[in-house]
Protein backbone atom coordinates (compact mmCIF):
# COMPACT_ATOMS: atom_id res chain seq x y z
CA UNK A 1 0.00 0.00 0.00
CA UNK A 2 1.44 3.46 -0.59
CA UNK A 3 2.03 6.55 1.81
CA UNK A 4 -1.26 7.99 1.44
CA UNK A 5 -3.27 4.58 1.07
CA UNK A 6 -2.67 3.81 4.76
CA UNK A 7 -4.04 6.75 6.06
CA UNK A 8 -6.72 6.72 3.90
CA UNK A 9 -7.44 3.56 5.41
CA UNK A 10 -7.51 5.31 8.61
CA UNK A 11 -9.60 7.60 7.49
CA UNK A 12 -11.66 5.59 6.28
CA UNK A 13 -12.04 3.44 9.64
CA UNK A 14 -12.44 6.51 11.54
CA UNK A 15 -15.33 7.76 9.44
CA UNK A 16 -17.01 4.24 9.79
CA UNK A 17 -16.64 4.09 13.50
CA UNK A 18 -17.60 8.08 13.44
CA UNK A 19 -20.71 7.00 11.93
CA UNK A 20 -21.64 3.69 13.59
CA UNK A 21 -21.50 4.69 16.71
CA UNK A 22 -23.59 7.84 16.04
CA UNK A 23 -25.82 6.12 13.67
CA UNK A 24 -29.41 6.56 15.65
CA UNK A 25 -31.05 8.18 12.56
CA UNK A 26 -34.19 8.86 14.34
CA UNK A 27 -32.39 10.84 17.29
CA UNK A 28 -31.26 13.74 14.55
CA UNK A 29 -34.50 13.32 13.21
CA UNK A 30 -36.95 13.56 16.60
CA UNK A 31 -34.25 16.08 18.36
CA UNK A 32 -34.04 13.53 20.73
CA UNK A 33 -31.69 11.20 22.71
CA UNK A 34 -31.14 7.36 22.42
CA UNK A 35 -32.19 5.26 25.49
CA UNK A 36 -31.92 2.27 24.30
CA UNK A 37 -29.45 -0.64 26.27
CA UNK A 38 -26.10 -0.16 24.37
CA UNK A 39 -25.81 3.09 26.42
CA UNK A 40 -25.04 0.70 29.28
CA UNK A 41 -21.54 0.25 27.63
CA UNK A 42 -18.91 3.04 27.02
CA UNK A 43 -17.09 3.89 23.45
CA UNK A 44 -13.31 4.09 23.91
CA UNK A 45 -13.15 7.76 21.98
CA UNK A 46 -14.27 10.70 23.18
CA UNK A 47 -18.37 10.99 21.81
CA UNK A 48 -20.98 13.22 24.03
CA UNK A 49 -23.72 10.71 24.78
CA UNK A 50 -25.74 13.71 24.83
CA UNK A 51 -25.25 13.70 20.86
CA UNK A 52 -29.05 12.66 18.93
CA UNK A 53 -27.14 9.82 16.95
CA UNK A 54 -24.47 8.46 19.65
CA UNK A 55 -25.49 4.85 20.57
CA UNK A 56 -22.95 4.27 23.55
CA UNK A 57 -21.46 6.75 26.30
CA UNK A 58 -19.20 8.94 26.74
CA UNK A 59 -16.37 7.20 28.95
CA UNK A 60 -15.09 10.75 30.26
CA UNK A 61 -18.44 11.53 30.75
CA UNK A 62 -19.49 7.89 32.50
CA UNK A 63 -16.64 8.46 34.59
CA UNK A 64 -17.85 11.48 36.13
CA UNK A 65 -21.08 10.51 36.68
CA UNK A 66 -20.34 7.46 38.61
CA UNK A 67 -17.31 9.64 40.21
CA UNK A 68 -20.12 12.33 41.31
CA UNK A 69 -22.43 9.51 42.15
CA UNK A 70 -24.29 10.13 45.77
CA UNK A 71 -22.91 6.23 46.04
CA UNK A 72 -19.60 5.61 44.65
CA UNK A 73 -16.76 7.53 44.30
CA UNK A 74 -14.15 5.40 42.49
CA UNK A 75 -15.69 3.93 39.01
CA UNK A 76 -14.46 0.63 38.71
CA UNK A 77 -16.17 0.00 35.69
CA UNK A 78 -15.48 2.75 33.59
CA UNK A 79 -11.70 2.84 34.74
CA UNK A 80 -11.64 -1.08 33.71
CA UNK A 81 -13.11 -0.22 30.76
CA UNK A 82 -10.26 2.67 29.92
CA UNK A 83 -7.42 0.56 31.48
CA UNK A 84 -8.49 -2.93 29.22
CA UNK A 85 -8.66 -0.73 26.38
CA UNK A 86 -5.36 1.12 27.15
CA UNK A 87 -3.55 -1.97 27.23
CA UNK A 88 -4.94 -3.63 24.48
CA UNK A 89 -4.33 -0.65 22.30
CA UNK A 90 -2.56 3.13 24.33
CA UNK A 91 -3.32 6.13 21.71
CA UNK A 92 -4.70 3.69 18.66
CA UNK A 93 -7.49 4.74 19.80
CA UNK A 94 -7.26 8.38 19.44
CA UNK A 95 -5.72 7.47 16.03
CA UNK A 96 -8.36 5.75 14.67
CA UNK A 97 -11.73 5.63 16.88
CA UNK A 98 -11.82 9.15 18.14
CA UNK A 99 -14.50 10.66 15.87
CA UNK A 100 -13.62 14.27 17.47
CA UNK A 101 -9.93 13.71 16.95
CA UNK A 102 -11.36 13.12 13.17
CA UNK A 103 -13.18 16.24 12.90
CA UNK A 104 -9.91 18.31 13.90
CA UNK A 105 -7.44 16.32 11.31
CA UNK A 106 -10.15 16.98 8.58
CA UNK A 107 -10.58 20.71 10.33
CA UNK A 108 -6.04 20.50 9.41
CA UNK A 109 -6.34 19.55 5.97
CA UNK A 110 -8.25 23.11 5.45
CA UNK A 111 -5.55 25.09 3.47
CA UNK A 112 -5.59 28.09 5.71
CA UNK A 113 -2.96 30.26 7.29
CA UNK A 114 0.60 28.79 8.04
CA UNK A 115 0.78 25.75 9.64
CA UNK A 116 2.17 25.26 13.22
CA UNK A 117 4.28 22.22 14.07
CA UNK A 118 5.81 23.76 17.24
CA UNK A 119 6.23 26.87 19.58
CA UNK A 120 7.94 27.54 22.84
CA UNK A 121 5.92 26.21 25.61
CA UNK A 122 4.32 23.29 23.61
CA UNK A 123 6.62 20.96 25.82
CA UNK A 124 4.89 22.04 29.27
CA UNK A 125 1.27 22.50 27.63
CA UNK A 126 1.11 18.95 26.83
CA UNK A 127 1.02 18.25 30.44
CA UNK A 128 -1.52 20.18 30.89
CA UNK A 129 -4.12 17.50 29.74
CA UNK A 130 -3.15 15.83 32.67
CA UNK A 131 -4.14 18.32 35.11
CA UNK A 132 -7.16 18.49 33.33
CA UNK A 133 -7.52 14.87 33.67
CA UNK A 134 -6.96 15.20 38.02
CA UNK A 135 -8.75 18.20 38.84
CA UNK A 136 -12.07 18.33 36.45
CA UNK A 137 -12.66 14.40 35.94
CA UNK A 138 -11.84 13.16 39.30
CA UNK A 139 -11.38 15.73 41.78
CA UNK A 140 -13.86 18.31 41.08
CA UNK A 141 -16.75 15.96 40.89
CA UNK A 142 -15.75 13.74 43.85
CA UNK A 143 -15.33 16.66 46.44
CA UNK A 144 -16.92 19.85 44.99
CA UNK A 145 -20.65 18.22 45.66
CA UNK A 146 -24.26 19.37 46.64
CA UNK A 147 -26.35 18.54 50.09
CA UNK A 148 -27.26 15.25 49.11
CA UNK A 149 -23.60 14.28 48.00
CA UNK A 150 -23.43 14.51 44.15
CA UNK A 151 -21.34 15.80 41.51
CA UNK A 152 -21.38 17.93 38.63
CA UNK A 153 -19.40 16.46 35.35
CA UNK A 154 -17.29 19.94 35.32
CA UNK A 155 -14.81 18.67 32.64
CA UNK A 156 -18.35 18.59 30.63
CA UNK A 157 -19.74 21.65 31.39
CA UNK A 158 -16.49 23.63 31.26
CA UNK A 159 -14.41 22.30 28.99
CA UNK A 160 -15.53 19.93 26.62
CA UNK A 161 -16.40 21.27 23.21
CA UNK A 162 -17.07 17.81 21.67
CA UNK A 163 -20.16 18.02 23.56
CA UNK A 164 -21.14 21.23 22.11
CA UNK A 165 -20.38 20.54 18.63
CA UNK A 166 -22.46 16.89 19.08
CA UNK A 167 -25.21 17.76 21.14
CA UNK A 168 -25.10 21.45 22.06
CA UNK A 169 -25.94 22.79 18.21
CA UNK A 170 -27.90 20.23 16.62
CA UNK A 171 -30.41 20.09 19.94
CA UNK A 172 -30.78 23.95 19.90
CA UNK A 173 -31.55 23.61 15.87
CA UNK A 174 -34.20 20.96 16.69
CA UNK A 175 -35.63 21.71 19.83
CA UNK A 176 -37.59 25.06 20.62
CA UNK A 177 -36.79 24.36 24.13
CA UNK A 178 -33.11 23.77 24.27
CA UNK A 179 -33.04 26.98 21.90
CA UNK A 180 -35.04 29.14 24.55
CA UNK A 181 -32.89 27.98 27.53
CA UNK A 182 -29.09 29.24 25.77
CA UNK A 183 -27.34 31.39 28.43
CA UNK A 184 -24.08 31.94 29.16
CA UNK A 185 -22.83 29.00 29.77
CA UNK A 186 -23.64 27.97 25.73
CA UNK A 187 -21.93 31.34 24.97
CA UNK A 188 -18.89 29.99 26.91
CA UNK A 189 -18.57 26.36 24.96
CA UNK A 190 -19.24 27.82 21.92
CA UNK A 191 -16.13 30.23 22.05
CA UNK A 192 -14.62 26.90 23.21
CA UNK A 193 -15.74 25.23 20.35
CA UNK A 194 -14.66 28.18 18.12
CA UNK A 195 -11.01 28.05 19.08
CA UNK A 196 -10.85 24.58 18.95
CA UNK A 197 -12.14 24.25 15.21
CA UNK A 198 -9.95 27.39 14.55
CA UNK A 199 -6.67 26.38 16.12
CA UNK A 200 -7.13 22.83 14.54
CA UNK A 201 -6.72 24.45 11.35
CA UNK A 202 -3.58 25.67 12.14
CA UNK A 203 -2.14 23.58 15.07
CA UNK A 204 -2.47 19.76 14.24
CA UNK A 205 -5.05 17.82 16.78
CA UNK A 206 -4.65 20.97 19.87
CA UNK A 207 -7.56 19.59 21.42
CA UNK A 208 -5.66 15.81 22.39
CA UNK A 209 -2.38 17.41 22.47
CA UNK A 210 -3.44 19.85 25.04
CA UNK A 211 -6.44 19.23 26.82
CA UNK A 212 -8.33 15.71 26.19
CA UNK A 213 -8.28 13.64 29.41
CA UNK A 214 -9.61 10.75 27.41
CA UNK A 215 -6.25 10.98 25.27
CA UNK A 216 -4.42 11.70 29.22
CA UNK A 217 -5.33 8.55 30.44
CA UNK A 218 -4.41 6.43 26.82
CA UNK A 219 -1.37 7.97 27.17
CA UNK A 220 -0.09 6.21 30.25
CA UNK A 221 -0.59 2.74 28.68
CA UNK A 222 1.30 3.66 25.52
CA UNK A 223 4.53 2.16 26.77
CA UNK A 224 3.19 -0.97 27.74
CA UNK A 225 0.31 -1.56 25.32
CA UNK A 226 -0.19 -4.64 23.59
CA UNK A 227 -0.26 -3.05 20.24
CA UNK A 228 3.25 -0.96 20.15
CA UNK A 229 5.80 0.15 17.64
CA UNK A 230 9.33 -1.50 17.54
CA UNK A 231 12.48 -0.01 15.98
CA UNK A 232 14.84 -2.41 14.44
CA UNK A 233 18.05 -0.95 15.69
CA UNK A 234 19.93 -2.77 13.28
CA UNK A 235 17.93 -0.90 10.47
CA UNK A 236 17.59 2.35 11.44
CA UNK A 237 20.03 4.95 10.36
CA UNK A 238 18.58 7.80 12.23
CA UNK A 239 17.90 9.53 9.52
CA UNK A 240 14.71 11.66 11.36
CA UNK A 241 12.61 10.86 8.28
CA UNK A 242 10.05 9.76 10.74
CA UNK A 243 10.69 12.12 13.19
CA UNK A 244 9.59 14.83 10.45
CA UNK A 245 6.60 13.06 9.55
CA UNK A 246 5.11 12.78 12.79
CA UNK A 247 2.30 15.53 13.16
CA UNK A 248 2.55 14.92 16.89
CA UNK A 249 5.96 15.64 16.91
CA UNK A 250 7.11 12.59 18.49
CA UNK A 251 10.80 11.30 17.26
CA UNK A 252 9.50 7.29 16.88
CA UNK A 253 13.63 6.10 16.26
CA UNK A 254 13.56 7.51 20.30
CA UNK A 255 10.60 7.12 21.71
CA UNK A 256 8.43 4.84 19.49
CA UNK A 257 6.10 4.32 21.70
CA UNK A 258 5.65 7.67 23.36
CA UNK A 259 2.73 9.25 25.73
CA UNK A 260 2.30 11.67 22.36
CA UNK A 261 2.26 8.87 19.85
CA UNK A 262 -1.40 8.30 18.34
CA UNK A 263 -0.17 5.29 16.55
CA UNK A 264 -1.55 6.85 13.18
CA UNK A 265 1.35 4.86 11.72
CA UNK A 266 2.55 7.81 9.26
CA UNK A 267 6.32 6.88 10.70
CA UNK A 268 6.02 3.32 9.49
CA UNK A 269 4.80 4.33 5.88
CA UNK A 270 7.64 7.14 5.51
CA UNK A 271 10.96 5.08 7.07
CA UNK A 272 12.57 4.59 4.25
CA UNK A 273 14.67 1.41 5.99
CA UNK A 274 11.18 -0.43 7.25
CA UNK A 275 12.78 -0.10 10.40
CA UNK A 276 9.44 0.74 12.57
CA UNK A 277 7.31 -2.33 12.74
CA UNK A 278 4.14 -2.79 14.61
CA UNK B 1 16.52 4.28 23.12
CA UNK B 2 14.78 2.76 26.54
CA UNK B 3 14.25 -0.80 26.55
CA UNK B 4 10.83 -1.13 25.92
CA UNK B 5 8.41 -2.80 28.74
CA UNK B 6 7.59 -6.72 28.81
CA UNK B 7 4.56 -7.53 27.13
CA UNK B 8 2.88 -9.37 30.20
CA UNK B 9 2.91 -5.77 31.64
CA UNK B 10 0.04 -4.90 29.35
CA UNK B 11 -1.61 -8.19 29.41
CA UNK B 12 -1.21 -7.89 33.17
CA UNK B 13 -2.97 -4.20 32.78
CA UNK B 14 -5.20 -5.60 30.52
CA UNK B 15 -6.55 -8.43 33.38
CA UNK B 16 -6.81 -5.72 35.66
CA UNK B 17 -9.04 -3.94 33.81
CA UNK B 18 -11.33 -6.53 33.50
CA UNK B 19 -11.29 -7.75 36.94
CA UNK B 20 -12.25 -3.99 37.99
CA UNK B 21 -15.15 -3.86 35.25
CA UNK B 22 -16.35 -7.34 36.95
CA UNK B 23 -16.33 -5.79 40.23
CA UNK B 24 -17.79 -2.17 38.83
CA UNK B 25 -20.89 -4.17 37.08
CA UNK B 26 -21.16 -6.52 40.42
CA UNK B 27 -21.98 -3.15 42.44
CA UNK B 28 -24.17 -1.56 40.09
CA UNK B 29 -21.64 1.11 38.23
CA UNK B 30 -23.00 0.28 34.82
CA UNK B 31 -26.72 1.47 35.99
CA UNK B 32 -25.17 4.83 36.95
CA UNK B 33 -23.68 5.14 33.60
CA UNK B 34 -26.81 4.11 31.66
CA UNK B 35 -28.85 6.54 33.73
CA UNK B 36 -26.91 8.95 33.03
CA UNK B 37 -26.37 8.45 29.46
CA UNK B 38 -29.95 8.09 28.58
CA UNK B 39 -31.01 11.21 30.25
CA UNK B 40 -29.83 14.83 28.66
CA UNK B 41 -27.10 15.72 29.70
CA UNK B 42 -27.61 20.00 30.14
CA UNK B 43 -24.30 20.11 31.52
CA UNK B 44 -22.75 18.75 28.38
CA UNK B 45 -24.55 20.76 25.46
CA UNK B 46 -24.26 23.82 27.47
CA UNK B 47 -27.26 24.65 29.29
CA UNK B 48 -27.08 24.09 33.05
Amino acid sequence: MDKKGSQRVRHGVQALWAFLSNSYLAGFAQGRIYQGKLKNLCVPGLNCYSCPGALGACPIGAMQAVIGSWNFKFAFYVSGFLIFIGALMGRLVCGWLCPFGLIQELLHHIPLGKKVTSFPGDKLLRKLKYAVLILFVILLPMFLVDILGQGTPWFCKLLCPAGMLEGGIPLALLDAGIRGAIGWLYAWKGVLLTATILLSILIYRPFCKYLCPLGAIYALFNPISLYRYRVDPESCTHCGVCAHACPMQVNPAETPNSPECIRCGKCVQQCPTNAIHR
Amino acid sequence: MKRPLPRWTGAGAAALGLLFMAYGLSRGEMEVVFAKAVKLCLECIGIG
